[in-house]
């Protein structure tokens, strides 16, 4: 089992979102985060133009069984891509185990 | 407001109350023995010559319900409008500083204005000081009883509203003017230094720069200054303050020259709605009144609104393609402050030539003289309210026309000297503004302290200050 932490644009997320529906990813969560370095964005308040450096984007959480790992990575990666710096990142890691609250089922059989 | 006072009605003032005085005769007869009293006075030779009113000046029902509604409704502006519209453009970690502000302001100035406020701004005194402050002998509204009619009216000399009443409209404006400040000095001042700055700031500059403006005795109204709902008084006395004490408190530690993003721009729409409806009291109030001067001023005053948003939007798509959402609720804020001090002496055209006019020199001052300069009004009190109410009380002088009040006229109609004195009236209240700001400032910062530290404001003044946070997690 994996976890997919993926950190994509905010105005990737639908695309993202139906492709992976489409390849049999019926659940994840998401959520909106900031980041912040030395990377800028540009912002507009009352008519004035500036650099902001906290930057918006939007984290998913899939976690995965092992052989639908390159089937998800792959989409993420192809959609979320734009080709400009500030696509976004995506860690892997391993998942120990993994419990279905609603009948106690364990292992790869609670994932899709 | 420019309010008349006529010393001649005292006479008839003082008739009337005498015969109010039994309590056992029914109003209709007070009234109907007050015009027999009044008729056999007019009917003596001495006094036909001075007295040709045919009415007695009396608490009129009809203007006492508006300008109770108008009273609440100038309430409305300060909290929640402003507490909002300020609220919204803070960071989320100092939303409840400024609320805060915004209410505790409204409790104090409250307190203030019964206490010695009043009196200071309307009262009259004799000697050398009557054109510049007024008395103390209003002081906890003393002797003003609850049938005495108001001393000030704008057009209705003799359906007027009691004297209570004008003491508590005049008070919702006198809560606003050191609000307004709050813009200034957001995120970044100790709640101490900012109370004790507010009260001497209302007590020494609001009190007697209304005082000379719309007090009887002032030395500006005598001069003629046209400011009728407080474009001078409020706005550009508020803007100028807002100035002095953003550049003198200091920048916020992680200012960068520009706008810090607005963390809730949904409480700023609802605080710009609120404040435009609160408005319509602010100037279709100021008439005290409910006539057709009343009406214009709703009327020049909502369209000069609708037109400075619109022109704020037309400057945003221009700069940046977009139309935003901060840009029409400033836009908007911007044209009320402006046609505040011309909403009784202009006509329709006026009202969208202030409102053409005001939001592009905004836009100008908050986008580029702003960034300029560098200081860090954090909420453009002043490049939206002082200018908005320099602008707005200068086009006064050029744009007042006599159809609407007679006597009035500007610039257009060939009234130069109108146009001189309101530059004059600005500029002795920008100068006063700023100097006192300046003093005040000092002291309260030598004696209470008035910057918050560096640690109360990364932290949050919510958190710091008052111990509350706006947003939690828990259900």
């Amino acid at each position: 089992m994996k976890k997919i932490e993926a950190i994509i644009r905010r105005s990737k997320f639908d695309e993202v979102r139906e492709a992976l529906h489409d390849a049999d990813i019926q659940w994840f969560s998401y959520w909106d985060i900031t980041g912040t370095g030395k990377e800028r964005e540009d912002i507009v308040v009352r008519g004035q133009f500036f650099e902001s450096s906290y930057i918006q984007r939007r984290m998913l959480s899939i976690v995965v069984r092992d052989q639908n790992l390159d089937k998800t990575l792959k989409t993420i990666i192809d959609i979320a891509w734009s080709g400009e710096l500030g696509d976004g990142k995506i860690f892997v890691s391993n998942t120990n185990e993994s419990y279905r609250i609603l009948n106690g089922q364990s292992g790869p059989e609670s994932l899709y | 407001m420019r309010f008349i006072r006529k010393h001649s009605n005292q006479l008839i003032n003082s008739i009337f109350n005498i015969s109010t005085q039994n309590k056992n005769i029914p109003i209709m007869k007070k009234r109907f023995i007050a015009s027999i009293i009044l008729m056999i006075v007019s009917i003596l030779p001495a006094a036909a010559q001075s007295i040709v009113i045919k009415e007695v000046p009396h608490i009129d029902f009809g203007n006492t319900a508006w300008i109770i509604v108008a009273t609440a409704l100038v309430m409305f502006m300060t909290i929640p409008g402003l507490a909002l519209f300020y609220g919204g453009l803070v960071r989320r970690k100092n939303v409840l500083n400024i609320l805060m502000q915004c209410f505790i302001i409204m409790a104090m100035i409250s307190l203030e204005w019964v206490v010695v406020g009043y009196s200071m701004t309307f009262g009259t005194t004799t000697g050398f000081l009557a054109p510049y402050i007024g008395g103390f002998h209003w002081a906890f509204l003393n002797g003003i009883g609850i049938n005495e009619i108001s001393p000030y009216f704008v057009s209705q000399e003799n359906a007027r509203i009691p004297h209570l009443l004008f003491v508590l409209f005049q008070c919702m404006f006198a809560v606003i003017t050191p609000a307004l400040i709050i813009g200034a000095f957001a995120e970044r001042i100790n709640f101490k230094g900012f109370l004790a700055f507010s009260l001497l700031w209302s007590l020494f500059v609001y009190n007697p720069v209304a005082h000379w403006i719309w007090s009887s005795s002032g030395w500006l109204f005598k001069m003629g200054t046209l400011d009728f709902a407080g474009g001078i008084v409020v706005h550009i006395n508020a803007g100028i303050a807002a100035l002095i004490t953003a550049v003198m408190l200091g920048k916020r530690k992680d200012y960068r020259g520009h706008a810090i993003p607005p963390h809730n721009i949904p409480f700023v729409v609802m605080g710009a709605a609120f404040l435009w409806f609160g408005w319509y009291g602010f100037n279709a109030g100021s008439a005290l009144a409910a006539d057709g001067l009343s009406v214009n001023a709703f009327l020049v005053m909502h369209i000069a609104a609708a037109t400075a948003a619109i022109t704020w939007v037309i400057i945003d798509l221009m700069v940046d393609k977009k139309p935003t959402l901060v840009g029409i609720c400033t836009g908007a804020v911007a044209g009320l402050a402006a046609v505040t001090p011309a909403a009784g002496y202009i006509n329709l055209s006026g009202a969208i030539v202030i409102g053409v006019v005001v939001s592009v020199v905004c836009f100008y001052m908050v986008a580029f003289v702003k960034e300029r300069f560098g200081y860090d009004d954090s909420l453009d009190a002043f490049g939206v309210h002082g200018m908005g109410g320099i602008i707005g009380s200068v086009l006064t002088g050029v744009l007042a026309t006599p159809l609407i009040q007679a006597s009035y006229s500007g610039l257009l109609y060939g009234n130069v000297h109108q146009f001189n004195v309101q530059l004059i009236a600005v500029g002795i209240t920008v100068v006063y503004s700023a100097v006192m700001t300046i003093i005040i400032f000092k002291l309260v910062e030598k004696t209470i302290g008035i910057r918050a530290t560096r640690q109360e404001e990364s932290v949050g003044l919510d958190e710091t200050l008052h111990n509350e946070i706006a947003y939690t997690t828990i259900d």
